[in-house]
């Protein structure tokens, strides 16, 4: 809500700048999105009067016009709008000055006619289209006839006023109006205001024999209208205008526009209905009913149900109740009678409402905050006079009242004690009570107990801590101390799962991988790759896109889209890993289970290339290197083993493995598919995925220290040809069982499968490293060890000893 | 001639060989020449048979002492030409010591991270508990225990993602706050917990809004627990994140899990609190919201509001990394442009 500075400065003395002003009614009350003055930035844009106008003799639109700015000598200046006439006031921007959007304007030439200047539409000093006057919209504005030549036109536009543009809390719905802010800043300022209310005239006959209104009390707890005849349509007077469009309404005609500014002022939304197009003499508050249908003001169709809320006539809808008139009802320049609407309806219902037909406006915005159920009269009576004054109206005898349902006032107690423990204030009772009553609550004291009267105007306050919100804020959240919460002391520790979690991440990262955060929502193809176990997706109800649609079910597809957007941009190597949430949901459920895991994704070299180090792509061993070496870290108590896995079909069959504690599979790492690769428009990729939260529930082997034996090791190498298939796992555990006492370790240090070595054979080569902690090896004793092994591995596993 | 006198001699001559050596070879030689079994002063050592008794000490005596002088003189030449022969080679090995290091491998944490990292420190030192829960809530935690009943219209705030008509992606991380309340026995203490974590809005992503965001939640309750307070931990926080000099201040607001309600503004980065651009000429700049727990949330979760009440805050990770660093487009963080994700290295 835009409010003026000038409109309130009518009301308190204020001594402050509208910037100070502003930020006061952001420190204190609700925020404010901006302060702005029309006028600023202008420069040189005076009113001019048209002493003549004449057609542009190589135009068939442009005219040469003789405009008196308040100088010795006329401007000549050529304009193309086509309401240009003699005798016009209207907006001159000189030579030298400067209009909206820091345009200048200089003397120059139209198809050869020297022009000085320039004649303005409202929007070329910057009004927005949305409130310049119909008439004005396709060409210049007109300004009133009194206005004088030479002056500067920003006053007679109101573009001098600072506009504070208030962006009020769901809460405050009393801050939607002048008065509310009045009221508002009269407490901030500890000064009194008066709210001016009009005494109504009324000329004309009963209401009663002209208008019954019936309405639903759980619909609508206020409804009322009162009727104005012989009122004449016209455009309002300046100042009006000038409230509305620095508040951004359009003026239309002198009834609308009042019902706009009444609102402004109040809060209280108004309708004005052409009385004379209603069918009888009864309206009716109700619900809809199905297949009604209703045109609105704007002209948008709707198709009405039994949960909206209608103004009807004898014969069909008239009006969305709170949301929108009816066409048929509204008013026109031949209106004479008009019946005014003020009315507070079901909250609720508004905001559904707006929701179900799109329609948000001003009055449904404020009903669904709530409007002040005991202010519906003075709305309608302040509008009904104003029709009097400014278009003539007789304003019927009476108000037709249909329902008139009025809530108890929140009455709250609250103890200063309380009020000082919870701010952690010192504040005096004085203090608390005056804070009080300058917002207009009564306050009754006994002791340091207060007991609070809330008007019921202020619809959020209905407990002691809103009473404590409001003492805290007049009272200057500056003011408050700064401390620390004391009390009984408590440890700040992370789980043991959260440690593992950060120990995670640093492992990684000193294995050379970045951390990536990728959207866990995607698309239904995405979530559903890369499965470690089956389960059903998870869906959004209404996503806004199908790339962000389903839950995902793995953390790789996240990294290959993020590969993706490297590649696409050039960068070749990338290295990831991501820790997050997969969410698996089992038939049944509406709610997934969430496990967490953690996956990398590397592509090109992870090892920079260098002046003096090639680079060296990434393969299956860098990949299994990296997550052996993160799962040493995670010191898991158990055996980790690796098995070909042929059957993933987003994985290399060739080139993938599951990772395998105690026989238990807790991942896969290989190479992508060269097929999902091209379908994710990346180059060869190694990923691995874990189950992060079955490493999180394992058992873990605690350090230890083990003590360095002072006595010499023996190595002994061996090479030998095997079969193709016999894996490194098979010979490293045949070694290792059979390895006696001393063998220490068994290292690989050579694969050949080259041309050197028969078809269907592979060479391998170990060092055997022998070591007793006692005393020193004899050579006999390891040699004897080593030919037992060398023996097994010829009997088992078919070996040639080399 | 004397013995004494050849000895003379010899170790004039010796000591001249030496000095003439210019390599370790010619060093090896003299000294075989010198001081071997064959040698001179051996030979001479030899011929003292024939002194007398008396004499014989004194020039055996003279004959070490010009051995040991000798061989001292060797010692030190061959030190010299060796040190000659090191510094030749140590020469000869110069390199370009501006050439750049070997690569090494080495990945970064997620800039986000780091911002969560470090208020889980800051929040784990004053006694806090780090606690997270899941992403896909009910509709009970995520709103209406938060005081927020179906169609209150502040949920129109937060665009829900929903999958069932009770089942979301959280909006925020407090739905936490009500899992823990729901279950914390205060017998044994005052209820302090942050959680982090990730959520959701249906927001269509551009440079300052995403779908999927971060959140850090901060819960505090006790039996006297002060608005002052939630001043002082928003103060430390704004200190620890961005340091000594920004200041924070309060607004009003609106939550509906809170009463009263506060935004937290701290001083503009880019101005120092001058007034710039950035902070549209007011000097501070929102990053938080907070305030007192309301009796409601309370209440729903089983907690007496009339024994027990305390502050909540929220921050965003998203927007503290955004405004620390200038970071102009939010959609950074979730693309994991490389060129992004290594720009922040700094550790400690
Ligand atoms: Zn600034």
């Amino acid at each position: 809500m835009k409010i003026s500075y000038n409109w309130i400065k009518e009301y308190l003395d204020l001594d402050v700048k509208p910037a100070d002003l502003a930020e006061k009614i952001e420190r204190t009350s609700v925020e404010v999105d901006d302060v702005v003055t029309p006028s600023a930035g202008l420069k040189k844009i005076v009113v001019g009067h048209v002493l003549s106008v004449e057609a542009h003799p190589d135009s068939d639109h442009l005219h040469i016009c003789q405009v008196d700015v308040g100088e010795d000598d006329p401007l000549q200046i050529v304009c193309g709008a086509p309401n240009i006439a003699k005798g016009q006031m209207v907006i001159v921007a000189l030579p030298g000055s400067r209009i909206a959007d820091n345009v200048k304007i200089k003397k120059s030439k139209m198809r050869g006619v020297p022009s000085a200047g320039m004649i303005c539409a409202l929007q070329e000093i910057g009004f927005s289209d949305d409130v310049v006057p119909k008439e004005y919209v396709d060409g210049i504005y007109v300004l009133p006839a009194d206005a004088t030549p030479g002056d500067d036109v920003y006053d007679y536009l109101g573009m001098n006023d600072s506009l504070i543009d208030l962006d009020v809390t769901p809460n405050r719905g009393d801050m939607l109006s002048l008065n509310g802010t009045l009221r508002d800043l009269a407490a901030i300022y500890d000064k009194p205001v008066t709210l001016d209310q009009p005494e109504v005239k009324e000329t004309g006959d009963a209401i009663a024999d002209q208008l019954m209104i019936h309405a639903d009390a759980d619909l609508a707890p206020q409804y009322r209208m009162r009727l104005v005849k012989q009122v004449k349509i016209a455009p309002s007077p300046m100042w009006l205008q000038i409230r509305l469009w620095n508040a951004g309404y359009r003026p239309i005609n002198n009834v609308v526009d009042i019902t706009n500014y009444i609102m402004l002022k109040y809060g209280q939304p108004l309708h004005a209905f052409d009385y004379d197009k209603f069918a009888g003499q009864d309206v009716y508050v109700r619900n809809a009913k199905a297949g009604e249908k209703l045109t609105t003001l704007d002209e948008g169709e709707h198709d009405l149900d039994d949960h909206d809320i209608v103004i009807a006539d004898d014969q069909a809808p008239i009006a969305l109740a709170g949301v929108m008139g009816g066409l048929t009802t509204s008013i026109t320049d031949e209106t004479t009678t008009v019946a005014i609407e003020a009315a507070v309806f079901e909250h609720d219902h508004i905001r559904k409402a707006a929701q179900r037909h799109n329609l948000h406006t001003d009055a449904s915005q404020r009903f669904e905050r709530g409007v002040n159920r005991a202010g519906v009269q003075d709305a309608l009576d302040a509008a009904a006079e104003m029709m009097t004054d400014l278009a003539d109206g007789a304003v019927q005898t009476g108000t037709a009242v249909g329902s008139d349902n009025v809530p108890e006032p929140a009455v709250i107690p609250l103890s200063l004690t309380h009020v000082n423990a919870v701010l952690g204030t010192d504040l005096e009772l004085a203090k608390v009570v005056h804070i009080l009553e300058s917002l207009g609550f009564k306050v009754v004291t006994a002791g340091e107990d207060m007991t609070v009267t809330v008007p019921i105007r202020r619809n959020d306050i209905h407990i002691p801590a809103d009473l404590l919100e409001e003492i805290a804020r007049i009272y200057g959240y500056d003011e408050l101390p700064t401390t620390l919460p004391t009390g009984r002391m408590t440890m700040g520790t992370l789980t043991s799962a959260q440690k593992l979690m950060r120990a995670t991440r640093h492992s990684l990262e000193g294995l050379g991988l970045n951390q990536a955060i990728s959207y866990a929502l995607t698309t239904a193809d995405k979530a559903k790759m890369f499965m470690m176990h089956s389960s059903e997706e998870t869906n959004l109800a209404w996503p806004m896109s199908v790339d962000h649609a389903v839950l995902r079910m793995n953390v790789v597809t996240g990294l290959l889209d993020d590969i993706a957007y490297n590649t696409a941009r050039k960068v070749k190597d990338v290295a990831l890993y991501e820790q997050g949430r997969v969410f698996y949901r089992e038939d049944g459920n509406d709610r997934p289970s969430e496990e967490e895991h953690i996956a990398g994704a590397i592509t090109g070299t992870l090892m920079p290339a260098g002046w003096n180090q090639p680079a060296k792509d990434v393969d299956f061993y860098q990949i299994k290197g990296i997550v052996e070496a993160y799962l040493k870290d995670m010191a898991i108590n158990g055996d980790v083993t690796y098995e070909a896995n042929t059957d993933m079909p987003e994985m290399h069959p060739g080139r993938t493995a599951d990772i395998l504690v105690h026989g238990h599979r807790i991942g896969f790492m290989g190479q992508v598919h060269p097929t999902t690769a091209k379908k994710f428009k990346i180059g060869a990729t190694y990923v691995f995925e874990l189950n992060l939260q079955a490493i999180i529930d394992m058992p873990k082997q605690e350090n230890q220290y083990d003590v360095i034996s002072r006595y010499p090791a023996i190595t002994r190498d061996i090479a030998m040809l095997v079969p193709d298939e016999v894996t490194n796992d098979q010979i490293v555990a045949l070694i290792e069982k059979r390895g006696g006492a001393f063998l220490q370790s068994v290292k690989l240090f050579d694969v050949y499968d080259g041309v050197k070595v028969p078809k269907g054979k592979k060479s391998l080569a170990y060092t055997l490293t022998y070591q007793d902690k006692h005393e020193t090896l004899v050579d006999d004793a390891v040699t004897q060890a080593f030919e037992k092994v060398e023996k097994r591995l010829q009997d088992d596993l078919g070996a040639e000893i080399r | 001639m004397s013995l004494k006198d050849k000895l003379d001699e010899l170790h004039q001559r010796g000591l001249a060989e030496i000095k003439k050596s210019t390599d370790l070879k010619d060093v090896n030689q003299v000294r075989v020449s010198l001081l071997g079994k064959k040698g001179p002063i051996t030979e001479v050592l030899r011929g003292m048979r024939d002194l007398d008794a008396e004499e014989r000490p004194k020039v055996g005596a003279f004959a070490n002492e010009i051995r040991d002088d000798l061989t001292a003189a060797l010692a030190k030449r061959r030190e010299e030409l060796e040190n000659a022969i090191l510094n030749a080679r140590l020469a000869n090995e110069k390199i370009d010591v501006t050439l750049p290091g070997t690569p090494v491998a080495k990945g970064e944490p997620h800039v986000i991270q780091q911002i969560i990292d470090q208020i889980e420190d800051l929040f784990l030192g004053m006694g806090y508990q780090v606690l997270s829960g899941p992403e896909v809530e009910e509709d009970k935690y995520n709103f209406e225990m938060m005081n927020l009943p179906k169609n209150h219209p502040a949920r129109d705030m937060q665009d829900t993602f929903y999958i069932t008509k009770e089942i979301l992606m959280r909006t925020q991380t407090s739905p936490m706050q009500a899992r823990t309340l729901e279950k914390h026995d205060f017998s044994q203490g005052p209820l302090k917990m942050i959680s982090p974590g990730v959520v959701y809005r249906r927001d269509t992503d551009d440079p300052t809004h995403s779908h999927q965001f971060h959140q850090v939640e901060g819960l505090v309750i006790d039996k006297h627990i002060t608005m002052a307070d939630l001043k002082g931990t928003l103060q430390v926080l704004a200190h620890e994140l961005f340091g000594d000099k920004f200041d924070v201040r309060l607004r009003p607001s609106y939550f509906p899990f809170t009463e009263p309600s506060v935004e937290a503004d701290i001083t503009c980065f880019n101005c120092g609190g001058k007034g710039c651009n950035v902070c549209k000429n007011t000097g501070w700049i929102e990053v938080l919201g907070a305030g007192m727990v309301h009796p409601n949330v309370l209440k729903m979760a089983g907690v007496d509001p009339d024994v027990y009440g305390g502050f909540a805050f929220g921050v965003g990770p998203d927007r503290f990394a955004m405004l620390k660093y200038g970071v102009d487009d939010i959609r950074n963080f979730y693309l994991n442009d490389v060129r992004f994700l290594t720009q922040f290295t700094k550790k400690g």
